[in-house]
């Protein structure tokens, strides 16, 4: 027990709190504030000095009067008096004060910092700890300004206690935190890291928090902190549950410093250092081990102190995702959790897996689970578990259980709580489009949204149907036929009217046939709808109204009857009166001629990332996207869509020429999607249309080299023409390629030269160059024993649908080769159009009398026919523009795998093939670059942009070309090279 | 369109695209992992203690606080002690008729800070001797203290609860030599 008991402190305090306690009302409590507030501010001002006990007491009442919600506009001044005192207690009370009430009145900073400068050089370890929390509360600028440089000093002084290096790293931290650049890095962080050797746990593990924040910014100056880090955890983790005394919690040792621990390393790759490493995977073994055991107590915090530092070594795992082992354990831990009986495991278990899911190393083991998830989502009692399980489920979803979980999800969807349904709704939109393989479902998907939830339903979900009908011819039949029947229903959701309403503007000849759904038909079935909307669906509808008079001309009667109606001609609303009286003059006057152009089916939209996913991950912030399984591409590409929202100004301003279709603010006809301004509208048909199908055609600097000589000496061409197919087996013939061949052939994506293989029989080095579309490879056998190889016979092997992508011309070689001599192979290549995988080198002999053989891919990449481009900045934003159907691009987002060394990378970037280009990208620490694959049948441009974040540790590369797979091939051969 | 989905006008499903550097998610940018604030209050939404780590306006603060007590009161007892609140998590816990709510950021370990909210309990048990709400109330300071030794900037700064009473109990010897001789005229 304390040597205090309870309210001994200042009586006239525990009185003052009493009558406030026992004020009955507001005004009363209000009254007798004020009476004190009166009282203090006479007693401060009277001409009687008073004592330091009676202003402690004081400052501590109007302390209590400000917590109370009430506003403090005196007694400052007596607070930082207070600090002066040489009594603990009222320097206590006065520094409470300060940092609890003061802002920056740089005035009163002043004087706090004098008073702080003093107590931090007093030598006095309780006096200095005060002054230390008091910079670390406030916080503020001026304090970093004054004491940023002393902290550091009082941190690794050799004198120093240890409750005062606590306070010190603590402080440290948060002056950092607030003000990174008033910290000077210095010879101190050396031994800053040191501190985790200490032999004091308070002072470890304050000094755990303050590395962790500055590795983040200076990884290589803490990397030290690595082997350490791992060293200590290794002996927390394996010591017996009372050895460490007084910071064993609940029987678990020290799980704070733990905790702290593994979060340092998830600052770092996995350590490079072997012995490191597998001490290191030791302890994350034992973690799990650990969770396996019968618990040492059945006290709760035993428990959560255990799993806090399990879910934590989770995280790790997680982070490095590299020990496929550990990851598919930390699944099976959480798959445990998701059943346990406390709602807090469950909630967590549901959130590490999200992240999970997303390792390819683990995204199979957290699928068993969905039916787990599916059963959570419907019976957990709390809304913030429910939700985690549907992110889980929305994270595990791929094309294979895609039809199962959306459907799950539109089931919840008519339960779910309120707060949760706009996000449940973008979610299965998302899925839906991502994992259609016929559209009908996709169709079917989105309306049924609308219908459950159609309040939930953004503009984001139903301008992407429209979309998506819009592009896919196959769909637009059953696009109308299903709104039709869906518009049907008494009683059907408004944006079920707009969809609607566009979908059989444009194609409702589709279902025109049908005399179940004629032309009348269909429009009076809208026409019903129509009073009951909304003045942007009137809008939408009145111009389904024009486009059907195109679609059907014997509509035009009753639609001008409509439109020429005092409620549209006369109506209030200047949108609505606007198109009624230009689509009534525009059916009149024009020619069918000139209403079937201004009519005319709305041309395909271009493809962009879609919207709503960029709309969830606006909802959700960063990192929500991450939980699809490629979703670390989608997480980071929100921006490119996000950044150029207009303004609402842009909005208002239509364009004058625009006008005259009424192409304004609502969705209009032209483009219901883009409903912003009818200029931007215009920009995004011409210039991004179909018609201006993106391909980045020959450059005046190219048609310069394709007259260059071909490298080879006799003429390709001609070898070309005459293949030796006789000489290939075929596939089937030959073993597969060796376990390391991807290895290898990865070493010499950037590089044409060097040893492609070697063993203790033989080694093959290659030597290639390459121009324009062709290429000459020089491959050296060595024998490396002194025993004659025979039957010696390397060839080259096209699989698949190679033999038309690419063509090898290769000679004979001897059939023997001496030991220790060497042959050389001529391979002549030519890139016919662009291919995925390379070929096969197979090289067979006889060692001793044994077969040998083995099978290698050939250091032949597409990259290998680049053409580097130079161009300036504003011409690679406009290709880069052009570049923008989804498929175009691909990304990837990796962690580095070498030192990251923007020289290195510059050197590997050249030698990928493509031009670096300077100044384009506003960071100068990205690489951006361009090329042109040369094939014999097409060019391929090639726009590339690698974005290091040396803090993580990790890339981001971003490939744009004019094909496909060319985008996806060359993103994941260049992501293998850092 | 619905009653609850009014956009701005400006909204818009396609960007004319002019070329926007991409950004690295903010998940990124030196993620803090830390405590934002701890906030005490009773089940009848009476604040008793609150300490921010992250300089806060007056106003906000106020607003804040009223708009979490809402929120964490309304919860029934056996649910989850997690709780995603703007772009902060919540770990809560009652003991008795105090709430005990501190906000961490994303990534923080929820369990952990659940263990910190129980050592801090602990501590005041400890120093007051079976702490009650009227122990805050009356000794808010001491309560302060002892948060301030046990965290600072919303970290840990020592888990051992004897380092962290030592200290405390130090300055109360000092005090209570004061308190006792000037016991006489108080008000």
């Amino acid at each position: 027990m304390p040597a205090v008991s309870k309210g001994d402190g200042m009586r006239g305090l525990a009185v003052f709190i009493s009558d406030i306690r026992n004020c009955k009302s507001k005004e009363a409590e209000i009254k007798r504030i004020n009476k004190e507030l009166a009282n203090i501010r006479s007693k401060f001002k009277g001409d009687k000095a008073l004592d330091g006990y009676s202003k402690k007491k004081y400052v501590c009442k109007l302390l209590f009067i400000f917590l109370l919600g009430h506003d403090i506009d005196f007694g400052h001044m007596e607070a930082v008096n207070l600090l002066s005192s040489n009594k603990y207690t009222e320097k206590q009370i006065g520094y409470l004060f300060i940092s609890v009430l003061v802002n920056s009145n740089s005035e009163l900073i002043r004087l706090i910092n004098n008073a702080i400068k003093n107590d931090l050089a007093s030598r006095n370890p309780t006096f200095m700890c005060l002054a230390l929390h008091c910079i670390a509360n406030v916080g503020s600028r001026e304090m970093g300004e004054a004491f940023a440089a002393d902290i550091p000093r009082i941190l690794v002084a050799g004198d120093s206690m240890d409750s005062v290096k606590q306070s010190a790293a603590l402080c440290l931290l948060r002056l950092y935190k607030a003000s990174p650049d008033l910290v000077p890095m210095g010879e101190w962080t050396a031994r800053v890291v040191h501190l985790l050797n200490d032999q004091h746990m308070g002072v470890v593990t304050a000094a755990v928090s303050l590395i962790t924040c500055l590795c983040k910014k200076n990884p290589d100056d803490f990397k030290t902190c690595v082997s350490l880090a791992v060293s200590r955890l290794s002996r927390i983790v394996s010591s017996a549950s009372t050895d460490l005394q007084d910071y064993t919690y609940y029987f678990v040792p020290a799980p704070w410093l733990s905790v702290k621990l593994l979060r340092l390393l998830q600052c770092y790759p996995p350590p490079e250092d072997a012995a490191v490493k597998g001490r290191l995977v030791e302890c994350l073994e034992t973690v799990l081990n650990k969770a396996q055991e019968p618990p040492k107590s059945k006290k709760v915090q035993h428990s959560n102190a255990k799993n806090a530092i399990l879910f934590e070594t989770i995280s790790l795992i997680i982070h490095y995702d590299s020990e496929p082992n550990l990851l598919v354990r930390a699944c099976n831990q959480l798959g445990q959790f998701l059943q346990h009986r406390e709602t807090n495991l469950r909630y967590l278990a549901l959130e590490s897996m999200c992240t999970l899911a997303s390792s390819e190393f683990s995204h199979e083991a957290v699928k068993t689970h969905i039916d787990t998830v599916i059963n959570a989502l419907k019976t957990e009692r709390d809304v913030s578990v429910r939700q985690r399980a549907a992110d889980l489920l929305y994270a595990m979803c791929d094309r294979s259980n895609a039809k199962q979980i959306v459907s799950e999800m539109l089931r919840y969807l008519e339960t779910a709580d309120y707060a949760i349904r706009e996000e449940i709704v973008l979610k299965v939109a998302i899925l839906a489009e991502k994992y259609a393989v016929d559209y009908s479902w996709y169709v079917d998907t989105i309306l049924n949204l609308i219908r459950i939830a159609g309040d939930y339903v953004s503009e984001e979900v139903w301008y992407r149907v429209l979309q998506i009908v819009t592009n896919r011819d196959d769909v637009q039949g059953y696009a109308a036929k299903t709104v039709f029947e869906a518009l049907q229903a008494p009683a059907c959701h408004e944006n079920m009217v707009k969809v609607g309403g566009y979908i059989l503007g444009e194609f409702g000849n589709l279902i025109a046939g049908d005399p179940r759904s004629s032309p009348p038909v269909q429009f009076s079935l809208l026409h019903s709808k129509f009073h009951l909307c909304s003045v942007a669906t009137r809008a939408l509808l009145l111009s389904t109204y024009i486009k059907f008079i195109n679609l059907f001309p014997e509509t035009k009667a009753t639609i001008q009857g409509v439109l020429r109606a005092g409620s549209q001609l006369r109506n209030a609303d200047v949108e609505l009166q606007q198109r009624a009286v230009e689509y009534l003059t525009l059916s009149s006057v024009a020619s069918t001629d000139v209403l079937a152009t201004v009519l005319e089916e709305m041309p395909p939209f271009p493809e962009r990332e879609s919207s709503i996913l960029a709309k969830l991950k606006r909802k959700k912030g960063p990192g929500a996207g991450s939980a699809l399984d490629d979703g670390r591409r989608d997480a980071s590409s929100n921006d490119i869509n996000g950044g150029v929202e207009p303004t609402p100004s842009t909005v208002s301003t239509p364009s004058p020429s625009a006008d005259l279709l009424g192409l304004r603010a609502a969705p209009p006809p032209a483009a219901p999607p883009a409903p912003a301004g009818a200029g931007n509208l215009l920009v995004d048909v011409f210039s991004d249309g179909p018609t201006a199908q993106p391909s980045l055609g020959p450059t005046p600097e190219q048609a310069f080299l394709s007259e260059l000589e071909p490298p080879a000496p006799e003429s390709p061409m001609a070898l070309l023409a005459d293949p030796a197919p006789a000489a290939d087996p075929g596939p089937e013939d030959i073993g597969p390629p060796i376990p390391e061949a991807d290895e290898l052939l990865n070493k010499f994506v950037c590089k044409n030269n060097g040893v492609l293989f070697e063993n203790q029989l033989l080694q093959i080095g290659v030597k290639s160059e390459f121009r324009q579309n062709l290429g000459r490879m020089y491959l050296f056998y060595g024998n490396k024993t002194s025993v004659q190889f025979q039957n010696f016979s390397p060839t080259v092997v096209h699989p698949g649908d190679l033999q038309t992508q690419l063509a090898v011309q290769t000679k004979r070689v001897a059939a023997q080769v001496d030991g220790g001599a060497q042959v050389q192979q001529v391979l002549n290549i030519e890139c016919l159009r662009d291919f995925l995988t390379p070929p096969l080198l197979s090289v067979r002999f006889r060692y001793g009398g044994a077969p040998q053989s083995l099978t290698l891919k050939l250091p032949v990449t597409i990259n290998k026919f680049f053409q580097p481009t130079e161009m300036a900045a504003q011409d690679f934003f406009q290709r880069w523009k052009q570049l923008s159907l989804p498929l175009q691009e691909a990304q990837k987002i990796f962690k580095a795998n070498h030192p990251m060394d923007a020289e290195v990378t510059k050197a590997k970037l050249l030698g990928f093939g493509s031009a670096l280009l300077d100044n384009v990208d506003p960071n100068p620490e990205n690489f951006v670059g361009a090329g042109i694959i040369q094939t014999k049948a097409l060019q391929v441009g090639c726009l590339l942009r690698l974005e290091p974040n040396a803090q993580a540790q990790m890339y981001r590369l971003t490939l744009r070309t004019s094909k496909e797979p060319v985008s996806r091939h060359l993103c994941e051969l260049l992501a293998q090279q850092f | 369109m619905g009653p609850a989905r009014k956009r701005a006008v400006g909204g818009r499903c396609f960007r004319v695209g002019v070329y926007v550097p991409p950004r690295f998610p903010a998940s990124w940018a030196g993620v803090g992992r830390r405590m934002r604030f701890m906030l005490l209050f009773s089940r009848q939404g009476k604040l008793r203690l609150q300490k921010w780590y992250l300089a806060t306006s007056d106003k906000e603060r106020k607003k804040m606080v009223r708009e979490l007590m809402q929120v964490v009161l309304a919860r029934k007892p056996k649910m989850c002690s997690f709780l995603e609140w703007r772009d902060l998590k919540v770990v809560y816990k009652r003991y008795a008729s105090l709430y005990f709510c501190c906000a961490i950021e994303g990534q923080d370990n929820e369990l952990i800070t659940l263990e910190l909210i129980h050592r801090y309990v602990e501590l005041l048990d400890k120093y007051f001797g079976s702490v009650c709400e009227l122990d805050i109330i009356f000794n808010f300071e001491k309560a302060y203290f002892i948060l301030d030794e046990f965290l600072m900037g919303g970290d840990v700064q020592d888990t051992s609860k004897k380092s962290v009473l030592k200290a405390i109990e130090q300055a109360d010897l000092l005090q209570e030599v004061r308190a006792r001789d000037s016991e006489e005229e108080e008000e």
